[in-house]
């Protein structure tokens, strides 16, 4: 449901950065532990960037995965969920990657 | 709908000060966000107040902050690099939030949790307990009615609501304008429950020390495995409703072993609110 308030937040920002000229294309990033599912971003971009520069501009989503390394025994941990186990038995993992939520770039017209 | 919420227009964000029974629309709140293209005008105003050291310095963090943008021409349009945190709006403003806190003395927790774990009770029963040796204030964070600020304003504290219609969750400016409006005092704790949800609550940054999630025994020992998010972002764990152990089917050692796996640090109280168990430590 936050994916409703992020996607207004990111049609504000872009509109405010492309100063009233058509936006073509946007593209985000959003980590697979970021808590946000780009298809609910997805979904919702079409209903917020209604009337506005963004209506119609291509929607492309960079999906970084998670990565952590391990606290204790130093190796690094792929993670496709905020859960995980190093092969060493801890859970006590310092994320490194997956947690963007970012507005990377748009195209102008 | 609006532009900044996504709440629909009958149900825009109110705040309601049950001192003075004062309600305030926080659609105001998002006209703030627009000020903050005010401060853009700052940069404009750059010429005028070109000796002045001090802007100097304000433009220097502001760039820092939002990274400047860098264009470059194709032949298909413009490409504008922004690489900008869509938080960061959020964000920021927490750290002000708690800039406000911290000069003030007062520590602010933000309590989220899913509905009926108990939030309000432990309120309820913490400030009757504690609140003769240090005043505590209360944000409370609803979708709609002012139940849980009426109960908090039974015992005696000072309160008051926000309504975040069809909001899922509190943002800073709101708990920005609840404190303003609270003016809680110095050296002292102010209480934050959040909209009850254990999905949404957890990216929002408010401006508090430490985020507390509280579950209960009814609930299922899954919740930290099913909702690890708000329970990574949470510094302290409440268990709630133990006296109900004798009646549930739930296994503390796995729900803890649980809850440690998705975040090693937590801390963790196991009380019941209604009974009184464990409370002398959380009041430590």
């Amino acid at each position: 449901m936050h994916e409703l308030a992020i996607t207004q937040d990111i049609i504000v920002a872009v509109c405010e950065h492309a100063q009233g000229t058509k936006i073509k294309r946007i593209v985000l990033e959003i980590g697979k532990l970021s808590a946000v599912l780009p298809d609910a971003v997805r979904f919702c971009f079409e209903l917020c960037a209604e009337g506005t520069a963004a209506e119609g501009a291509e929607l492309e989503i960079i999906e970084p995965s998670g990565l952590a390394r391990c606290r204790v025994c130093g190796s690094h941990v792929t993670l496709d969920r905020p859960i995980g186990l190093c092969s060493c038995g801890s859970t006590d993992l310092e994320w490194i990657s997956g947690e963007e939520l970012k507005i990377k770039e748009l195209e102008v017209v | 709908m609006c532009l900044t919420c996504g709440c629909s227009d009958n149900a825009s964000p109110m705040l309601t000060d049950l001192q003075t029974g004062q309600t305030l629309s926080l659609q105001a709140v998002h006209e703030h966000d627009h000020d903050h293209s005010h401060d853009h005008d700052h940069r404009h105003d750059h010429d005028h107040s070109h000796d002045h050291d001090h802007d100097h310095s304000h433009d220097h963090d502001h760039d820092h902050r939002h990274e400047i943008p860098t264009a470059v021409t194709t032949q298909r349009g413009r490409i504008i690099r922004l690489e900008q945190d869509v938080l960061a709006k959020n964000n920021l403003l927490a750290e002000r939030n708690r800039g406000w806190l911290m000069g003030r003395d007062i520590l602010a927790l933000n309590l989220i949790s899913s509905p009926g774990a108990g939030k309000t009770t432990l309120l309820e029963r913490t400030i009757r307990e504690l609140g003769s040796k240090l005043p505590i204030s209360v944000i409370e964070g609803d979708q709609a009615t002012l139940h849980d600020a009426e109960r908090i304003q039974a015992t005696g504290s000072k309160v008051v609501q926000i309504n975040t219609g069809t909001g899922c969750h509190l943002e800073a400016d709101m708990t920005a304008r609840a404190l303003r409006q609270l003016d809680p005092p110095l050296h002292s704790l102010v209480m934050i429950e959040n909209v009850g949800n254990l999905v949404c609550p957890a990216l929002f940054d408010l401006g508090e020390r430490a985020k507390v999630v509280i579950m209960s025994v009814t609930e299922g020992e899954n919740k930290p495995v099913k909702y690890p998010h708000a329970f990574r972002a949470s510094q302290v764990m409440i268990l709630n409703k133990i006296d109900l152990l004798p009646y549930v089917n739930f296994d503390v050692d796995q729900c803890l072993a649980f809850a440690r796996e998705v975040n090693p640090s937590l801390r963790v109280f196991q009380i019941s609110a209604t009974r009184g168990d464990g409370l002398s430590d959380w009041y430590a």
